[in-house]
């Protein structure tokens, strides 16, 4: 349902994405693989609309969109975690997923600008609930959990208000073995949930463990893309580097 | 597939017992504040007056004011040195206001034109630190350094340098020596400063996205909200705050004090300091600054009244800052590790 056709996008006299295409479908986890400076983060950050193409067209639901702001691509559903999560670690849980959109009480209260904490944290407790998510104490401060208990935060922020997309770069890079083995189930549940998750990784392990599809990026271009049941090490560490025969799309 | 159910233990904070850890970080300062005041009881009997209790009370209304504004500003991360010096200019408008309505012999009219005029001056050197600060990236701590030196001139500059005492009586008498039930009136009116502020804080949008920008910009921006229309705001409001203690000392003294403030700054973000609030932002409450402002007055108080020179005040409560700071700095690093 999310689509990209032929991205350009330059800097100067780098050409990060030449003609670069892409597409995530609801209910799967793509991922999104390629060398150093293949362009992956350029081109998630076009896809989330915190940057914009030089020529190239992006469709959702089959109809061409532009993603002027983030915020733009936040109201058609599409989120982003970043690797640096962007939490305010000094506030609780509650107070990070509803962060820029307080549930405001009902009334006058609410017209004076009086939050509902209770609400907040209620609705907290229901996503965590959805996902099958420990979130450990809500009141606590951002800073006590643990990495993966943040990650678990900054994806529920980004889904939890009827995200449909969700992009996450490079979510285990920081994590341990346990840690990580969490967020690749968080990834699935909110799969399972009829999300499309993108699965921006190095980790070759996480990838092949995790995604229902792989696409590859070398140079600024989609190379190839792998089922499930196509991609092995070999074939993906292949189309990457280029050594293998470009299965063309 | 295994759900993750395993919980790490945490440290429960704000809406659990973690309100008993709040208070009882604020209760440490109070428990300081007791212990001090009970040192000069001893020492020297008549410090423990109703009179002597109320004139300290006073004195720490025209700084708590002003710390509400600044405990703001250091939840944010921010600082704001200029607070005394936009105090005294604030008074010197004022009174200049007022004396040209009539000056000692106008009445209420003169008064709150004085009053109004002071306060919008307040704001307007807020406005100045918060636009600059929020849009050419300056630090806070250079932009309200300048102002401080701007604010001080210029009130200078507009009085000639010399104290004005221009000042309508019934003005004085009401505010600066008004009480309501034996409670004076600064008093009242620093309590519910700090009453509406504390409610802004903890229960609305502003206060909590006063929080978020301290603790996380870079989240709050993306999360959507105004940064640096936000801290636009809070610098206002500390002008207004500063602007609103300036009027409140003129009804204390009847007259201007040009040259008493150098050191308000000091005692103003010492005061925020010692109540709790991190100056690393994000972390804060008011129920401490409420109390620890009362620290330097008390101390200050009680110096006088020994018969000990009270520049000695000024030295501690910088030494006091330092120690504070760098208790903060031991905390934050406990916390982050
Ligand atoms: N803002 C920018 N200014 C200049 N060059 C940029 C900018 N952003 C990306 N590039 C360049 O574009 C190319 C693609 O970078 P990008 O960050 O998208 O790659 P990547 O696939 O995310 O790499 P990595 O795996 O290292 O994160 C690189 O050559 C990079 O130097
Ligand atoms: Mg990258």
């Amino acid at each position: 349902m999310l689509e990209a056709r032929e991205i350009t996008r330059s800097f100067g006299h780098v050409e990060a994405l030449r003609g670069a295409s892409f597409a995530a479908y609801p209910g799967e986890v793509v991922a999104l693989v390629g060398d150093n400076g293949a362009g992956k983060s350029s081109l998630t950050r076009i896809l989330v609309g915190a940057d914009q193409p030089d020529s190239g067209e992006i469709l959702i639901d089959g109809r061409p969109t532009v993603f002027s702001s983030p915020l733009a691509a936040q109201q058609e559903g599409v989120g982003v975690v970043y690797q640096d999560l962007a939490l305010a670690t000094d506030l609780d849980i509650p107070a990070n997923l509803y962060l820029g959109r307080e549930l405001m009480k009902t009334g006058l209260l609410g017209k004076l600008g009086f939050i509902d904490q209770k609400a907040m944290r209620a609705g907290t407790a229901k996503t965590y609930e959805r996902f099958g998510v420990k979130p450990g104490s809500l009141g606590a401060p951002v800073s006590q959990l643990s990495g993966g208990q943040r990650q678990s935060v900054a994806v529920a922020r980004s889904i939890a208000f009827g995200g449909r997309i969700l992009f996450m770069d490079e979510p285990t890079a920081a994590l341990g073995v346990l840690q990580t083995a969490k967020v690749l189930d968080l990834i699935r549940r909110v799969r399972d949930e009829g999300t499309a998750v993108v699965l921006i990784s190095h980790n070759m392990t996480d990838v092949l463990d995790v995604a229902d599809r792989v696409e590859v990026l070398r140079l600024g271009r989609r190379v190839a893309t792998f089922s499930r049941e196509q991609a092995t090490l070999e074939v993906l560490v292949g189309a990457m580097t280029g050594q293998l025969d470009e299965r063309r799309v | 597939m295994s759900a993750p159910t395993e919980e790490v233990e945490v440290a429960p904070s704000r809406f659990g017992s973690g309100r008993a850890r709040e208070i009882l970080a604020d209760s440490w300062i109070a428990l300081v504040l007791i212990a001090l005041v009970i040192a000069f009881s001893v020492l020297r009997p008549s410090f423990a007056t109703t009179f002597n209790f109320s004139n300290i009370l006073v004195a720490a209304s025209v700084l708590a004011v002003m710390a509400t504004g600044q405990t703001y500003i250091i939840i944010t991360a921010g600082i704001d040195l200029s607070v005394g010096s936009v105090l005294v200019f604030s008074s010197v408008v004022a009174v200049l206001t007022m004396r040209e309505l009539g000056g000692i012999s106008g009445g209420w009219g003169a008064a709150l034109a004085g009053v109004a005029v002071g306060i919008l001056a307040g704001v307007l050197w807020g406005l100045l630190n918060g636009l600059l600060i929020a849009k050419t990236k300056i630090p806070a701590l250079i932009v309200t350094l300048g102002t401080l030196g701007m604010a001080l001139g210029s009130a200078q500059l507009l009085s000639s340098g010399v104290d004005i005492a221009a000042v309508p009586p019934s003005y004085v008498k009401a505010i600066g020596f008004g009480k309501v039930l034996g409670v004076p009136v600064l008093v009242l009116i620093a309590l519910a400063v700090l009453a509406v502020f504390y409610v802004v804080l903890s229960r609305t949008r502003f206060g909590r996205h006063t929080y978020a920008i301290g603790s996380n910009p870079e989240a709050a921006r993306r999360a959507g909200i105004r940064v640096d229309r936000h801290l636009v705001k809070i610098y206002a409001l500390q002008g207004l705050l500063s602007g609103l203690a300036g009027v409140l000392g003129l009804a204390r003294f009847s007259t201007t004090t040009l040259s008493g403030h150098t050191a308000d700054n000091l005692a103003v973000i010492s005061a925020v300091v010692l109540g709790g609030t991190s100056l690393f932002g994000g972390y804060g409450s008011l129920i401490g600054t409420g109390v620890a402002v009362l620290i330097p007055v008390v101390l200050q108080n009680g110096l006088i009244i020994l018969g000990v020179q009270p520049f000695w005040q000024t030295i501690l409560i910088g030494a006091i800052l330092i120690i504070a700071v760098f208790i903060d700095q031991l905390k934050r690093r406990a916390r982050t590790a």
